[in-house]
C-alpha cells in the first residue's frame, strides 16, 4: 500500500515537474503561509510572557510538535477533503473503478511537493523550541511518539473530513472545521480553553493527544485541568480507535455513494 | 460470467423514491456479445455502476466473475474494463502515456506483459499520433480510444461499455466496431455494451436485452427482437415499438 | 436626449446586479451555512486565545476582555461579506476561458458591473455568514452590542466602505491572471497580506512597534480592523471613514487603469 503510494506520488510529481517555476514559488508562498500562524504567536508575545502559564517557547513546543504532524498529513493525505469535489464533478467513479482503494487514490490525486516546506518549517520551529527549552532528556523518547501519534490522529481527521462529505456534498466547509480546526486548537497550550471544551477534545474526539498530554510529559508539567498522570501516555491507543472509527466511516460513505444521475 | 438476480436500486431525491432499477434478472455467460438497450433513463448506466461496484445494490443478489462488486470492488477491478462514453476515466492533465503508466502501476500489470499490450493497441486503435497529447486537448474520438485501450490494458475477461460510440462520426465508429469485434472474437472477451446507436447492435450483437422503467422488457437473439414486431422492417422500427408500444410514425 | 436616456438605464441596469448577485449566493444555502458554521468554530477557538491574552494585560490596546471578544467574533462574521480569503469575482475563470473579451464589449463597465453583484454577494452573505458567528459569540461568552443609533450607522457606513475596498483590492488581483501563466502565487501572497495585515488574526492594535504603523496605513487595516473599531466605538467617526473611502478611492481608480489595460490587451490585441 505505501509503495503504491509513493509510485502515485512520484507519478504526479513527475507531471508537476514539467513547471519548475511555479513549484518553487508554490513551496516558498507553503512556507509564507504556514509562517503566519508562528507569527501570531510572536505578536501575542511581544505583548506579554506568559500565556495562560505556558512561555513563549513551551508554546512553540507545542506549535512545533502538532504542526509536524499536521503540515505531514497536509501533504500526504490532505486531498481527502476533495470528494464533494470529485462528486460533484462526477469523477469518483473514476477512482471506484480501479483496483485500489479510492481512499489511496484520492490522497494521491494531483499529489505535489510543494507543501514539503510547511513540513520543513514545521520542524524548523520544533527544532529552535527544543535547543532553546531546558529539557529533561529521558523524557525525549515521547516526542516522536507524540509526532506520530498526531499523524495518526490528523489522518483520521482527513478521512473523516472526506467521509462526512458524501453526506454533506453540498456543504463541503464543514468539514474544514474538524480539520483546520484541530490544527488551529492544537497551536495552543489548552489551559487557554474552556474546561468544557477540553473536556470534549480529551474524551469525545481525542484531539488532546496530538500534542497537549505528551507535551505535558516531556514539558515536565502538570495538567492544569487535573487529569491524572496516566492520561500523558493514552495517545497511541486513542488514535488507534480514533482511525479504526474513520476507517468504518470512510466504508460508509463509499457504500452510501449515489454517483451521478448521468 | 455476469449474473444478476432480482435486482433493484432506488434513489431518494427530496422524498421521492426513483427505482431506477426494479427486480432484475439476467445472466450472461463467458464469450457472449450482449447489447443492452434501452430508452433515457431506463436504468441502464445504473446496471453498469452496479456491475462494477460503483453503486452498492438495495436489493438483490450481484455477481461479476463469481464476486459481489460491491463487496470486492478492487478484486473485481483487475479482471473488468470499464468505459463511460459520456465521461473519461482518464486524467484530464496528464498526456496519455502518463495515463497508461499510471494505469499499469494501478493495476500492477508486468512491464513486458503491459508494453506488448499497449504496442498492440497502439496499432488497432491508432494511438500514435496523440500519446504525449494531455487528455483535456483530445478529440472526442480520440479521447474515447485512448479510454477503450486504458480499459484493455490490463486485459480483462469482461469488458462494459457504456455508449462507447456516443459523438463519434462514422470512421470513428466503424473503427470501434471493429475493434471490439475482434476483441471478442480472437480474445474471448466477454462484452456488454450501453448504446443509443441500433447500428451497433446490429453489427456486433449477436444478443439484446431491453430495459424500460428498471424492468427487462426483453432478452433473446436479434433475430427473436425482429420478430416480437413481423410487420415492422427496421431495427428502428422494431425498437420504437417495444419503447412506446405503438408502430414508428 | 441620448445620454439622458442611457443615464436612465443606468441606474436600475446596476440596482438589477445588485440583486442578481444576492440572488445568486442564495441558491448555494448550505455551502453559505457550512462557511457559517467554519467562522463560528475557528472565532470561538480565537476569542480563546484573545481572552487569555486579554487576562494577562487587562487594558491592552484599549481594549478590555468584552472587547477583545467582540472584536473576534465581528472579524470572523467579515470573512463571508469581504471574501478575506480571496475570490468570490469569477474573472480568473473569465479570463482563462477567453469570455472575459465578451464582458469586455458590452456597453456596461466591467468593473462596475462586478462591483454591483459583488455587493449582492456581500449583502447576501452578510446575513447569513455573519449573524451565526455573532450571535454565538453572544451566547458563548457576551459580546458588546452598541445601542446608540449613531454607532450602528458608523459602523454600517464603515462596513459598507470596507466591502468596497475589499473589492478594489481582490478586482485587481483577479486582473492580474490576464499577465501571468500561473496565477496561484498571486492568490497566495493576496491570502498572506489580507489576512495578516487587517487584523483578523490579531488586533493590529497589538503588532510591535513599526510593523504596527505600518500595518495601521495600509488598505487591509480598512477592511477589518477600522469597522470593527467603529462598532466598539474606539475609533473617530469621521477620520476613519476617511481613511477607508482613501483607500477606496485610490483602489478602484486602480482597478479602472487595469480594466483599460486589459481591454487593450483583450479586445485591441486580440488577447
Ligand atoms: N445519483 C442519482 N440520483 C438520483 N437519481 C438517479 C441517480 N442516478 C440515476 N438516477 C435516476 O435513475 C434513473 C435511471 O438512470 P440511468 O442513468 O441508469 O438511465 P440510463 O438508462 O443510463 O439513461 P440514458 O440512456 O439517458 O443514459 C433515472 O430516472 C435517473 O434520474
Ligand atoms: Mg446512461
Amino acid at each position: 500500500m505505501v509503495r503504491t503510494y509513493f509510485l502515485l506520488a512520484w507519478t504526479w510529481t513527475r507531471a508537476a515537474a514539467a513547471y519548475p517555476a511555479s513549484f518553487w514559488l508554490m513551496t516558498v508562498f507553503g512556507v509564507i503561509i504556514a509562517a503566519l500562524d508562528v507569527a501570531v504567536i510572536l505578536v501575542v508575545f511581544a505583548n506579554t510572557t506568559s500565556l495562560a502559564g505556558f512561555s513563549r517557547d513551551e508554546v512553540l513546543f507545542l506549535y512545533g510538535a502538532a504542526s509536524v504532524s499536521f503540515t505531514v498529513c497536509d501533504m500526504f493525505v490532505s486531498n481527502l477533503d476533495r470528494v464533494s469535489q470529485h462528486i460533484k464533478a462526477g469523477t469518483l467513479d473514476t477512482f471506484l473503478i480501479r483496483p485500489v482503494s479510492a481512499w489511496l487514490q484520492l490522497a494521491t490525486d494531483r499529489f505535489n511537493g510543494t507543501r514539503v516546506g510547511r513540513v520543513l518549517q514545521a520542524g524548523a520551529v520544533l527544532g529552535y523550541a527544543l535547543a532553546v527549552l531546558d529539557l529533561d532528556w529521558r523524557r525525549a523518547w515521547m516526542i516522536p511518539v507524540m509526532v506520530v501519534t498526531g499523524m495518526v490522529i490528523f489522518t483520521a481527521l482527513w478521512t473523516l473530513a472526506g467521509a462526512l462529505q458524501f453526506a454533506l456534498t453540498d456543504a463541503p466547509e464543514v468539514s474544514s472545521s474538524f480539520t483546520y480546526g484541530s490544527q488551529q486548537l492544537s497551536q495552543y497550550p489548552f489551559s487557554i480553553y474552556g474546561r468544557d471544551l477540553v473536556g470534549g477534545v480529551t474524551y469525545v474526539v481525542p484531539l488532546a493527544f496530538i500534542n497537549w498530554q505528551p507535551g505535558l510529559y516531556v514539558l515536565g508539567r502538570d495538567d492544569p485541568f487535573g487529569t491524572p498522570e496516566f492520561m500523558r501516555f493514552m495517545g497511541p491507543a486513542a488514535a488507534l480507535v480514533l482511525a479504526l472509527l474513520a476507517a468504518l466511516a470512510w466504508r460508509q460513505g463509499i457504500r452510501h455513494y449515489r454517483s451521478t444521475g448521468s | 460470467m455476469i449474473e444478476l438476480e432480482r435486482v433493484g436500486r432506488s434513489f431518494k431525491v427530496k422524498r421521492n423514491v426513483v427505482h431506477a432499477v426494479h427486480d432484475l434478472s439476467f445472466t450472461v455467460s463467458a464469450g457472449e456479445f450482449v447489447g443492452y438497450l434501452g430508452p433515457n433513463g431506463a436504468g441502464k448506466s445504473t446496471t453498469i455502476k452496479m456491475l462494477c461496484g460503483i453503486l452498492t445494490p438495495t436489493s438483490g443478489r450481484v455477481r461479476v466473475a463469481g464476486l459481489d462488486p460491491s463487496r470486492r470492488r478492487t478484486t473485481l477491478a483487475r479482471r473488468i474494463g470499464v468505459v463511460f462514453g459520456q465521461r473519461t476515466t482518464l486524467w484530464w492533465d496528464l498526456p496519455l502515456a502518463d495515463s497508461f503508466e499510471l494505469i499499469r502501476l494501478l493495476y500492477k500489470v508486468e512491464r513486458a506483459a503491459f508494453r506488448s499490450r499497449l504496442d498492440e493497441l497502439t496499432e488497432t486503435l491508432d494511438l500514435g499520433s496523440f500519446m504525449r497529447t494531455p487528455v483535456r486537448q483530445l478529440s472526442l474520438g480520440q479521447r474515447m480510444r485512448g479510454d477503450l485501450a486504458a480499459a484493455l490494458l490490463h486485459a480483462p475477461d469482461v469488458l462494459v461499455l457504456d455508449e462507447p460510440t456516443i459523438g463519434l462520426d462514422v470512421v470513428s465508429k466503424a473503427g470501434i466496431r471493429d475493434f471490439l469485434r475482434r476483441l471478442n472474437a480472437e480474445q474471448g472477451t466477454t462484452v456488454l455494451l450501453t448504446t443509443h446507436d441500433l447500428g451497433d447492435i446490429e453489427r456486433l450483437c449477436r444478443r439484446v436485452m431491453l430495459i424500460d422503467h428498471g424492468r427487462l422488457a426483453f432478452d433473446g437473439t436479434l433475430e427473436e427482437l425482429m420478430a416480437t414486431a413481423p410487420d415492422e422492417a427496421t431495427i428502428e422500427e422494431v425498437v420504437t415499438r417495444l419503447y412506446t408500444g405503438s408502430p414508428a410514425q | 436626449m441620448s445620454s439622458h436616456i442611457r443615464r436612465c438605464k443606468t441606474i436600475p441596469l446596476y440596482a438589477r446586479l445588485v440583486r442578481y448577485g444576492f440572488r445568486k449566493h442564495a441558491t448555494y444555502v448550505w455551502a453559505a451555512l457550512a462557511g457559517a458554521f467554519t467562522n463560528s468554530v475557528f472565532g470561538v477557538l480565537r476569542a480563546y486565545i484573545l481572552i487569555a491574552l486579554w487576562q494577562t494585560r487587562p487594558g491592552l490596546a484599549g481594549y478590555d476582555v468584552t472587547d477583545a471578544v467582540t472584536y473576534c467574533f465581528v472579524t470572523q462574521a467579515f470573512i463571508g461579506p469581504m471574501q478575506l480569503f480571496g475570490g468570490g469575482l469569477g474573472i480568473p475563470e473569465r479570463i482563462r476561458s477567453g469570455d472575459i473579451a465578451l464582458d469586455l464589449i458590452r456597453p456596461a463597465s466591467l468593473q462596475l458591473s462586478s462591483l454591483a453583484e459583488d455587493l449582492g454577494r456581500a449583502a447576501y452573505l452578510f446575513l447569513v455568514r455573519g449573524f451565526p458567528p455573532m450571535l454565538l459569540g453572544a451566547a458563548m461568552f457576551g459580546i458588546v452590542v452598541p445601542t446608540d443609533p449613531g454607532r450602528w450607522a458608523a459602523f454600517l457606513a464603515g462596513f459598507a466602505i470596507a466591502v468596497v475596498v475589499s473589492f478594489g483590492w481582490r478586482y485587481l488581483v483577479a486582473l492580474s491572471v490576464c499577465w501571468l501563466v500561473d496565477d496561484r502565487g498571486v492568490a497566495v501572497l493576496s491570502l498572506v497580506l489580507t489576512t495578516f495585515f487587517s487584523g483578523l488574526m490579531v488586533p493590529l492594535h497589538i503588532f510591535p512597534g513599526w510593523l504596527g504603523d505600518l500595518a495601521a496605513a495600509l488598505p487591509w487595516a480598512a477592511m477589518v480592523q477600522l469597522p470593527t473599531d467603529l462598532y466598539l466605538g474606539k475609533a473617530p467617526v469621521l477620520e476613519t471613514l476617511a481613511f477607508q473611502a482613501f483607500w477606496a478611492v485610490v483602489l478602484l481608480a486602480l482597478g479602472a487603469l487595469g480594466t483599460r489595460a486589459i481591454r487593450h490587451k483583450v479586445v485591441i490585441q486580440g488577447g
